[in-house]
């Protein structure tokens, strides 16, 4: 479940589990919110809209702060997942903290992608285009009790219409109104015929594939990254430089050349080549 | 790297004032802290059930309702039930000093009235939450 601020994720995922509950299905939820940058600090703030489900056993939540990761989710939601499948739950939903247009890591982590819009989001369904919209299985009108649902839900579909098309599947648009409990049933109910798509084609191997592609991918750069800035010295080296380039004596670019010399140099035994250095920003 | 507090802000009871309880959470998400907010209205299962799908280093409960004497040891019981008994549980509100030192000898931790400076609580939970292994 990803979309803007304030779109009705949580209210949306609270009374979808609620459906899922009643059909016998055990759920997970995993709810992240955006961690300050400046503080370190965060106010995790999804349960407040699912407080009917806290006393069920079948439903478990965890919350989880973004700790600098900029994808919309925690470096380690999908771990989490991966725990919670194990765990035997019948369906998990991931909520991302309220996104913009790039923070996408959401498509690459779950089954099907449910973008949560408002009709005050037309006018930047235009900007959108080129990001969230690109990843969405499903799309969903919240907030559809207030005027111009019906125009978004149609340039949803013109934008659907543009998007190259996959066989079998075209994504889905539907209008809620997550606080009353409107259109939920029918939301669940193509998630279900999403997920039946995905295993009469074939996907979900491919989309367990693609999974793991990327969180080996996500850990080459966390990790290449952390040991890049191992030896203590090498912030000190980045101070000078930054002294220097801000005085106007070199470009960033040849500090960062710079900083990687300095690095070889003082026996900080780089970890990377040339090549790979563009990876370690 | 040292490891992220996570502190758990509830609301028991039935009355609806939740700005203490707020600028609480704010404040220990400006000291660098992980908060959990769930609302009001939350009784003591609900608090406690959250508590440990989110493993929490502590719970902190704003009670302003006066129900406070069966509130307090009715989560503190549930936290112990859960093997949560480790966990930091403390509070604020308007308390009376006798009150606060029963609760206090039934483990309970610090008990803050109105008006006390935010810092204070957030120094309290760093000396007192266990930060051992990352
Ligand atoms: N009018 C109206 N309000 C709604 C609807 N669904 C949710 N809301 C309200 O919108 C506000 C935000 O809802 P949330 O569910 O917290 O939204 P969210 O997308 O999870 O927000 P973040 O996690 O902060 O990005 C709340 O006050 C909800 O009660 C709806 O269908 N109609
Ligand atoms: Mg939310």
């Amino acid at each position: 479940m990803t979309g803007p601020p304030g779109a009705g994720k949580s209210t949306l995922v609270e009374k979808m589990t609620a459906l899922f509950r009643k059909d016998g299905q055990t759920v997970a939820i995993v709810a992240v919110d955006p961690t300050s940058p400046y503080t370190g600090g965060a106010i995790l703030g999804d349960r407040i809209r699912m407080s009917s489900l806290f006393c069920d056993p079948g439903v478990f939540i965890r919350s989880m702060a973004t700790r600098g990761s900029s994808g919309g989710l925690a470096f380690r939601t999908r771990e989490v997942c991966d725990l919670l499948d194990a765990f035997g739950k019948d369906v998990i939903i991931v909520e991302t903290i309220g996104v913009g247009q790039a923070e996408l890591d959401v498509a690459d982590t779950a089954q099907t992608t449910v973008i949560v819009l408002v009709p005050e989001s037309g006018d930047g369904i235009q900007a959108m285009k080129a990001g969230l919209m690109e990843i969405g299985d499903l799309f969903v009108v919240n907030k559809s009790d207030r005027d111009g649902a019906d125009r978004l839900m149609v340039e949803i579909q013109m934008m659907l219409d543009l998007r190259p098309q996959c066989e079998g599947w075209r994504p889905g648009v539907m209008r809620t109104t997550a606080s009353a409990g409107e259109g939920v049933d029918e939301l669940v109910r193509q998630i279900q015929g999403h997920r039946d798509y995905l295993k009469k084609y074939g996907i979900l191997g491919r989309l367990r594939k693609d999974n793991v592609r990327s969180a080996i991918v996500d850990l080459v750069r966390q990790r290449l990254e952390e040991k890049f800035w191992e030896n203590a010295g090498i912030r000190s080296v980045l101070d000078r430089l930054a002294e220097e380039a801000a005085g106007g004596k070199m470009s960033p670019y040849q500090a960062f050349e710079r900083l990687l010399e300095a690095r070889e140099q003082n026996g900080m035994k780089p970890s990377t080549n040339k090549e790979q250095s563009d990876h370690v920003r | 790297m040292s490891r992220k507090l996570r502190i758990l802000i509830a609301k028991p009871g039935l009355d609806g004032h939740d700005r203490g309880a707020k600028v609480v959470a704010r404040a220990l998400r400006d000291a660098g802290m992980e908060v959990i907010y769930t609302g009001l209205h939350q009784t003591p299962q609900m608090i406690v059930e959250a508590a440990l799908q989110e493993d929490v280093d502590g719970v902190g409960l704003s009670i302003l309702s006066g129900a406070h004497m069966t509130l307090f040891p009715e989560v503190m019981k549930r936290m112990c039930e859960e093997g949560l008994e480790d966990r930091l549980l403390f509070g604020g509100g308007i308390i009376p000093g006798e009150d606060v030192e029963t609760l206090q000898k039934q483990g309970v931790g610090k008990i803050f009235g109105p008006g006390t400076p935010v810092q204070a609580i957030v120094d309290y939970i760093h000396e007192t939450v266990r930060v051992g292994d990352v």
